[in-house]
């Protein structure tokens, strides 16, 4: 019992990681229609920020939030203005352009990172980092719990932002119909902009809280890139409530996996899931919310 | 009797190419660009004609590779019996997967292919009873010379290319781009879509399944790492298909050729140049950048990419026109 308790608790707090990286790509997927491949590189970006701020400026990695958030805000909406958005206006044969433009800008990102830092796996070390506290014979780790209500300290101000700004119901509005928003007078490029900002800032936040109980290399991005569409897919494309669910969802899944069936299939499980989703819950957790 | 002339003089300087070409290196770097075409015709088949995008062709390039590997190390059989069977098994895979997967349209599709390939990736590394997980299978090398392969990898290609050549003047062929146009349409027009969406991936699985098992026999050596790489397979297909052109008959052929020379230039440092400055000039920074460049051919595929979807949306073979226009234009500016 203990061990299916403990197992629980460590993927309720991997889970709200998780939700904070699907909400941005679900956030970007909602307002610009595409999946964004290079989520997972600028979660590696904010991590590498993270890491130069502690190693050489000494500072605790949670308050490198304040950094690694606007810049990445600021990379996500120079991305959108110069790469992206322009795409709009180019004619080609495959609607898939931007998808496969994320791609491109994964690639460069992930690379760009090996040059400076190379291959090497780098970590950040702190007091905290591999303590736990105990609660009725179950250890939490404190950094993980710290990073747990970080994510939904965010996640909560996210829908704060996104249900009583005017920003947010224009984000909102596009999300719902781009046509329609923009006969209303919204600026649906800037929107999209904005969103891309806003989508890159959340992943840079998981980026930061992740890394002090885990170790960093250029080639991080890839697979948090899978897991992030999975969770999106799995709580149904632009439902930011649905993201939740499919972030609690992956995570549980992953640490149930690698408890019961083996470490090796900790990534497969969150594959499988995907597919079973996709054939089984085509729209995914949204049907069941009603958001 | 002038239409047929162009691709006639191809074949014929591709078949004496090796001839003259005697340095086994760029015999080796041909070898690669026809098995690219191979990957990248199939590629264009389901993503540029019949518009789903492939994201995981390294899922068919790889069972193919690992079938015709299993075949010699697990069944003693010739790994060459992989070419037909590593198509045809690929096609069995192909099938149940568009079977369940064509419900999902444009980009869910492309996420589903990539899953696909994760899974299968997965799969060559656990189950290491049958693959050997991350130690990879050695086959042993049929030809010392790299003549004999080039012509199979040659013959290879022209089987692809002629396949989606003949496909796409048929019937289906019109069947596909329409259902690349609008799906909608092509089905309240009477077009089975899942039927036609189906046999488009198959003859593209078979393609890419071929050039795999062909991988394999050539290289002598195959991990998961490799053959089921985001990378190195399935990015680089897209990109041979979208460098080279969408939807054309030899987009690929371009396509193939100029992205194993941009891998290459980087690989090796420009050929060499930079090595050979390095040497006669004695700077010493000329080490570290040929270190760098060395590894960054992935980097020049991802500014590839960018700049490509930006500036020529249609690949190289799509937007000739286009680029002839503005080269003439450029030449003599003020009219």
């Amino acid at each position: 019992m203990d061990v299916f308790l403990q197992t629980l608790v460590a993927g309720v707090l991997k889970g709200g990681l998780y939700a904070l990286i699907g909400l941005g790509m679900t956030l970007i997927m909602g307002v610009m229609g595409i999946i964004n491949l290079a989520h997972g590189q600028f979660m590696m970006v904010a991590m590498y920020i993270t890491y130069v701020l502690f190693h050489f400026f000494g500072l605790d990695p949670y308050t490198t939030l304040i950094i690694s958030m606007p810049s990445l805000f600021l990379l996500g909406v120079l991305i959108q203005k110069y790469l992206l958005n322009p795409l709009m206006k180019v004619e080609s044969i495959l609607p898939e352009n931007q998808v496969l433009m994320t791609v491109g800008i994964a690639m460069v990102l992930t690379e760009i990172a090996r040059f400076i830092f190379s291959s090497n796996y780098l970590s950040v070390r702190t007091s905290y980092s591999s303590s736990a506290f105990y609660l009725g014979g179950i250890s939490f780790s404190v950094a993980l719990t710290v990073a747990f209500g970080f994510a939904c300290f965010l996640t909560l101000s996210l829908f704060w932002f996104l249900i009583k700004t005017d920003l947010g119901r224009s984000i909102r509005a596009v999300s719902q119909d781009a046509e329609a928003a923009e006969l209303m007078g919204i600026d649906s490029g800037r929107i999209k902009v904005v969103t891309m900002g806003i989508g890159a800032g959340l992943v840079a936040a998981a980026g930061t809280l992740l890394l002090p109980i885990y170790y960093l290399f250029p080639d991080i991005g890839g697979p948090f890139t899978r897991k992030a569409f999975i969770i999106t897919i799995l709580g149904g494309l632009g439902s930011t409530v649905g993201a939740i669910f499919g972030g609690l969802t992956l995570g549980l899944a992953e640490s149930f996996g690698a408890t019961y069936i083996g470490m090796d299939f900790e990534d497969l499980v969150g594959l499988v899931i995907f597919l079973l989703v996709l054939l089984f819950v085509p729209g995914g957790f949204k049907r069941f919310t009603k958001v | 009797m002038k239409r047929p002339s162009g691709p006639f003089l191809l074949l014929v300087l591709l078949l004496i190419l090796p001839l003259i070409l005697r340095d086994a290196y760029y015999q080796h770097l041909m070898i690669l660009v026809l098995m690219w075409v191979a990957i990248g015709s199939g590629w264009n088949l389901i993503s540029g004609y019949t518009g789903q995008v492939l994201f995981g062709a390294a899922a068919f390039f790889g069972f193919g590779a690992y079938t015709a590997a299993l075949l010699s190390s697990k069944l003693g059989i010739s790994a060459w019996w992989g070419l037909p069977l590593g198509g045809i098994l690929s096609v069995a895979i192909a099938f149940p997967f568009g079977w369940i997967c064509f419900r999902l349209r444009g980009p869910y599709f492309a996420l589903a292919t990539l899953a696909l390939n994760e899974i299968f990736r997965h799969i060559a590394t656990i189950w290491e009873s049958l693959t050997d997980g991350m130690i990879g299978i050695l086959v042993m090398q049929t030809f010392i010379s790299k003549l004999p392969y080039y012509y199979v990898a040659l013959a290879i290609a022209i089987f692809s290319i002629v396949t989606v050549d003949l496909v796409m003047r048929s019937r289906w062929g019109y069947y596909f781009v329409s259902i690349r146009e609008d799906q909608d349409a092509a089905e309240s027009m009477g077009i089975d879509t899942l039927h036609y969406k189906m046999l488009s991936l198959c003859i593209s699985a078979f393609l890419i399944g071929i050039a795999g098992a062909l991988y394999t026999n050539y290289m002598g050596f195959i991990d998961p790492k490799v053959v089921f790489s985001l990378h190195e397979i399935s990015i680089m297909a897209i990109l041979v298909g979208i460098v080279g052109g969408v939807g054309t008959i030899y987009g690929p052929l371009v396509g193939a050729f100029i992205m194993v020379a941009v891998q290459e230039i980087f690989r090796t440092g420009g050929f060499g140049i930079l090595h050979f400055i390095g040497q006669s000039t004695g700077w010493p920074f000329m080490s570290g950048i040929i270190k760098y460049v060395s590894e960054a051919h992935v980097l020049s595929f991802g500014i590839l990419v960018i700049v490509v979807i930006l500036f020529l949306p249609n690949g190289i073979v799509g937007d000739w026109s286009l680029i002839r226009k503005s080269l003439v234009n450029s030449k003599k500016p003020a009219v």
